[in-house]
């Protein structure tokens, strides 16, 4: 394993689901020293306090602002810190970015030493939205189709028809009108709604 | 010509309105530009996105535009900013408690900002000597006009910013939060967070950032120099469509559907009669309902503060000179003024036919000899606390 296990990670991310992803692909990759910071206040404090060579913090976090003051030098930071890229490395903070993630490291540290975490945390983060979307997916499939049942259900009532039949009577509409079958019956639940 | 697909990033705060009001009144869809606008949570992200191309332009604070150019703590990339989309607008709130401290030890008048000044540097020995910690200041980022603003005015005062007191970064809507439970004593930040801490009852304001400076450029439509280049047309349209907005903010018959434009959910989400506040300059500044009007509390287009001015640039860039976030070269100060195109907001709506104000120094500030944009160090010799490297 070509991973320093001796580096301490931080990770301060407010969703625990996506820390949990992260900090089990650092393990699995040999870094045995992580630690996750799910609450922001007297952030500086708490990661002073871990004192750690590489932090790790999502981009949806308005506490990202709060790191960048450990670039600076004065009383209140010990150990100066820097953002992960350099002049030459342009394409891993697209990278980086994109998947809604960036790096801190301790000045100094040698930059290529760093870069398989960084790789990590960007393929995990992507791994992370690609579920979320699923999850997303999921549910407004669900919604849509409890909207149907309850359309169905309102023709069968309304015009006494058998549940096939309602089915098909939507999804012709639907074909007829160049809508999807969820519209019309999301007009049929509206409508009944309006018209009770 | 077709119309033009941009993303632009914004933090929900009142000087975004010209850039808002551009969008959502339809003068950038009137030049033929598709604008989407995108809410950010944090300069660094808005800062990051921009540079690499994920945003085309961005509402940005005006020293990140000059930090960025000269590659300080982030990746060089060079920033032009063609229009200053708001001059002053901050506020320094301060706890009851700190409050009460300051008016004990006050000498002379309240509003003045060398007064409060010195009144604050006794509070500081006073707590110094009784063992007590050094009061916390919060401010929004390092290179912030906030950050600058409160060490250049506590500095006048004979308080080391980075030995008397703590200054920290807060992401403005924590600012009210830490305030009341005690986490900062103080913060430095733009409407609408001064007046929230005030109609909550966990803040005084003590200054209008406008006490302290009559002429401060505090955000700026920024974009990437290398873009500037590759779409002349294209960012004059932009220029322009902000030119319409701001003509449009600053017509007070207007006032009211801009707190209302402005106070959407997906825009800046508060309460639109506290953004009027602000547009008006006519703040609640005590929990007790006293009032205070400024009309120049926040300038948005009028007396000439759309113009990008390079003096400004020239005064944010010595300030990270005084406080040893870069090391002087006439080079990066060429390049700070640069940051500034009057060029291009002159290109886009004709040069103004005279100056639109009449700050003789273009800054104003409360104390000290005239700023020089040509002479850093002339103003850095005539402070005496500082860290220059």
């Amino acid at each position: 394993m070509a991973a320093d296990s001796s580096f301490k990670i931080v990770i301060v991310d407010e969703s625990p689901i996506r820390a949990a992803i992260l900090n089990e692909g650092l393990r699995d990759a040999g870094f045995t020293s992580v630690e996750h910071i799910s609450e922001m206040h007297n952030l500086l404090a708490r990661i002073y306090a871990m004192d750690p060579d590489v932090i790790l913090i999502d981009l949806e976090n308005p506490s990202r602002d709060i790191l960048e003051q450990m670039f600076q030098v004065s009383r209140a930071v010990r150990r100066p810190i820097a953002m992960f890229v350099d002049q030459s490395d342009a394409a891993s903070i697209q990278e980086s970015v994109e998947a809604g993630v960036s790096a801190y490291i301790v000045d100094g540290l040698k930059k290529e030493r760093i870069k398989p975490i960084l790789d990590l945390c960007i393929s995990r983060f992507n791994a992370f939205s690609k579920l979320q979307d699923e999850l997303d997916r999921t549910k407004s499939a669900l919604e849509d189709r409890k909207v149907l049942d309850r359309a169905k259900g309102l023709l069968m009532k309304m015009k006494g028809l058998s549940e096939d039949e309602a089915y098909v009577l939507m999804r012709s509409t639907a074909m007829r009108e160049k809508k999807k079958i969820g519209e019309i019956a999301q007009s049929i639940v509206t409508a009944a709604e309006l018209l009770k | 010509m077709t119309d033009k697909s941009l993303r632009i990033g914004f933090i929900p705060l009142v000087d975004a309105s010209a850039l808002i009001v551009a969008v959502d009144k339809g003068f950038t869809a009137a030049e033929g530009l598709d604008v989407t606008l995108v809410r950010e949570v944090s300069w660094s992200n808005v800062r990051d996105k921009l540079n690499i191309g994920l945003f085309d332009a961005a509402h940005l604070l005006a020293p990140v535009a000059i930090a960025s150019s000269l590659g300080l703590a982030q990746v060089k990339v060079p920033i032009v900013a063609p229009f200053t989309l708001g001059v002053n607008g901050n506020a320094i709130t301060v706890s009851p408690a700190l409050h009460a401290a300051i008016m004990k030890e006050i000498e002379g008048n309240p509003v003045d900002p060398m007064a409060t000044a010195k009144a604050l540097a006794r509070v500081v020995t006073a707590r110094r000597k009784a063992g007590k910690d050094p009061l916390t200041f919060g401010m929004t980022f390092p290179f912030s006009t906030h950050n600058y603003q409160l060490r250049f005015w506590m500095a006048a005062g004979g308080i080391d910013p980075d030995e008397d007191v703590r200054l920290v970064v807060l992401p403005p809507p924590y600012m009210v939060d830490s305030l009341a439970n005690g986490h900062v004593d103080a913060f430095c930040v733009g409407a609408p967070w001064n007046s929230v801490a005030v109609d909550f009852g966990v803040g005084h304001i003590l200054h209008f950032v406008s006490d302290i400076l009559a002429r401060a450029a505090e955000k700026v439509l920024a974009v990437r120099e290398h873009w500037s280049r590759e779409n002349p047309l294209i960012l004059a349209k932009l220029i322009r469509a902000h030119g319409r907005a701001a003509d449009f903010i600053e017509d007070p018959a207007h006032r009211e559907e801009v707190s209302q434009i402005l106070a959407k959910p997906e825009r800046i989400g508060v309460d639109a009669e506290v953004i009027h506040r602000t547009l008006v300059g006519r703040l609640k500044v005590s929990p007790d309902g006293a009032l205070r009007e400024s009309s120049r509390y926040l300038l948005v287009g009028r007396e000439g503060a759309a113009r990008p001015d390079p003096v400004q640039a020239a005064w944010l860039y010595a300030q990270m000179v005084r406080w040893g976030q870069a090391a002087y070269s006439s080079e990066g100060l060429k390049i700070a003024r640069a940051v500034f195109r009057p060029d291009l907001y002159d290109a886009a709506l004709g040069q103004p036919a005279k100056p639109a104000h009449a700050v003789a120094d273009g800054v104003g500030a409360f104390t000290g000899p005239d700023f020089d944009g040509d002479d850093i160090a002339a103003h850095l010799a005539s402070v005496a606390i500082k860290r220059v490297h």
